[in-house]
């Protein structure tokens, strides 16, 4: 790991100044920066540390929803009883992602900073090629090993998998994004690859999340995070959906529906197609099933990640009529 | 200031003061292990992937590898070193790991433990596959992994009673 300088920040506005210079990157948790930076990947000049900064960490809950300080910790979030309420494909998503210890230093800010795990991004020294890592300089992995690339929202520059769970759960309830006074939804936080695949997020340098607000909703109170994965835990998404559901007083038609995906896209990836679908109708193990498959409209595979294809329509299916044996 | 030169720092490691002064780049474990020879917490993967250089940060299990040492000053650190009493009496989870021969090269041993104490405080303990899910981020390539797993039932049963 290149060295580079340490400094402390003291309150938010000299973490916004002091990260705007030029090779100055914000540490939190460090779960991602930390180990991109052993990877070569993150070249920090110098670190700008927030994670003793106070006051960033409450989690407030009531009936209009949650507001969520950027530094707690995914941890706290996880095992908080109002979020488990209120929110649960919050709570399932953050306790089904990375393992204990990374979730009790990791923070939600630091979460949505969260880079792809591709294979061909981490490791530079073997394949130079990344436009990710290095604008213009190509994708290796198209061509290369897909099996865990996405289908959806790729583009000729980048096919990288956006690896985490909260954003997933996060898209589907429509939270937002805090940046001091700038309010951007998680929507529009992630970008896709397009042509400029460098660009994940919508920050500014010298911009600092210090919050992420969700809105309460009957959706997000029946809510589910639904994993499928290759090992049983501590293992990124091969496909995932957070599920909310709202049905009418008679219980069987719905009202509401929020679906997103996850492992299978470029981003946190909101299935409006499933929704629009199925609003109004009656619940139905076939209708459902139907619909679920307009998750995956306009998909492309590489090969290997084609099961993705497949996959993906199943988890919503099976989320969505999970939470329906509740009604 | 910033400076890529040492920068010294202070460290609260098992109730004992340290003062050091390290690069920037040093993370916790590194600083255990090469400044202060306290090589009981492990380096597997240096990544956040094996669990092996588990310690406690103000009682929270945390990966030692990728924190700073520099932010860790202020904090209190426990490691494996930290865990038994003065008079060498071991903590009940070491002695359930012995009594239920929970390791074979016992490399991942020290991060196993570090982790089931917390583990057990969180109460995440209270059934094998709930604390399968929660011993998750603690590889054993030896897999003595059902071994873990009645350990760590054992210890969470002896601390409760």
């Amino acid at each position: 790991m290149r060295d580079f300088s340490y400094l402390r920040a003291s309150s938010v506005d000299a973490a916004r100044q002091a990260s705007a210079l030029p090779g100055a990157m914000l540490l939190a948790g460090g779960t991602t920066l930390i180990d991109l930076a052993k990877c070569g990947v993150a070249e920090p000049d110098t670190l700008v540390d927030i994670s003793h900064l106070k006051g960033l960490d409450a989690i407030t809950v009531d009936d209009s929803g949650a507001t969520i300080g950027a530094l707690a910790k995914m941890s706290g979030i996880a095992d908080h009883a109002d979020i488990k309420r209120q929110f649960p494909a919050v709570s399932e998503a953050l306790w089904q992602a990375a393992s204990a210890q990374i979730r009790n230093m990791a923070t939600i800010g630091g979460n949505l900073m969260q880079r792809t795990r591709c294979p061909y991004f981490r490791d530079g020294e073997n394949f130079p090629a990344c436009n990710k890592r290095m604008p213009g300089s190509g994708c290796s992995a198209i061509g290369g090993v897909t099996r865990g690339h996405a289908v959806l929202g790729t583009s000729e520059a980048c096919i990288a998998t956006y690896p985490g769970d909260l954003a997933v759960a996060l898209v589907a309830f429509d939270a937002v994004v805090h940046l001091g006074d700038r309010q951007v939804a998680v929507d529009d936080f992630f970008l896709l690859p397009a042509a400029a695949p460098e660009r994940e997020h919508a920050i500014q340098p010298g911009e600092v999340i210090t919050a992420i607000s969700i809105p309460g909703s009957a959706a997000a109170r029946r809510s589910t995070y639904l994993k499928v994965r290759d090992r049983q835990s501590y293992e990124f998404a091969a496909a995932s959906a957070a599920v909310g559901i709202e049905f009418e007083a008679d219980g069987r038609t719905i009202r509401d529906l929020r679906v997103a995906l996850g492992g299978v896209a470029t981003k946190p990836w909101r299935a409006r197609g499933v929704e629009a679908a199925l609003k109004g109708k009656v619940l139905d193990a076939d209708a459902v099933k139907r619909a679920s498959l307009l998750a995956v409209e306009g998909a492309v595979d590489h090969g290997a990640n084609h099961y993705k294809i497949e996959l993906a329509p199943r988890v919503v299916a099976r989320a969505i009529l999970k939470l329906g044996e509740t009604a | 200031m910033t400076s890529k030169t040492r920068i010294p720092i202070q460290l609260q490691i098992n109730g004992h003061r340290h003062e050091l002064e390290v690069e920037p780049r040093v993370t916790l474990l590194d600083a255990l292990r090469d400044h202060l020879d306290l090589t009981g917490t492990k380096k597997g993967c240096d990544h956040g992937q094996c669990g092996a250089c588990t310690v406690h940060i103000d009682g929270q299990r945390v990966l030692a590898c990728l924190t700073l040492a520099a932010q860790a000053e202020g904090r209190a650190v426990t490691t494996i070193e930290g865990l038994a009493e003065a008079d060498g009496t071991l903590h009940a989870v070491q002695a359930a790991f012995l009594e239920q021969d929970a390791f074979q090269c016992g490399y991942c041993t020290p991060g196993q433990i570090m982790s089931a104490v917390a583990c057990i405080r969180e109460g995440h303990a209270g059934s094998d596959d709930e604390i399968r899910e929660y011993m998750a981020g603690n590889l054993c390539r030896c897999g003595a992994y059902p071994h873990i797993v009645a350990a760590v039932r054992q210890a969470a049963l002896e601390v409760a009673s």
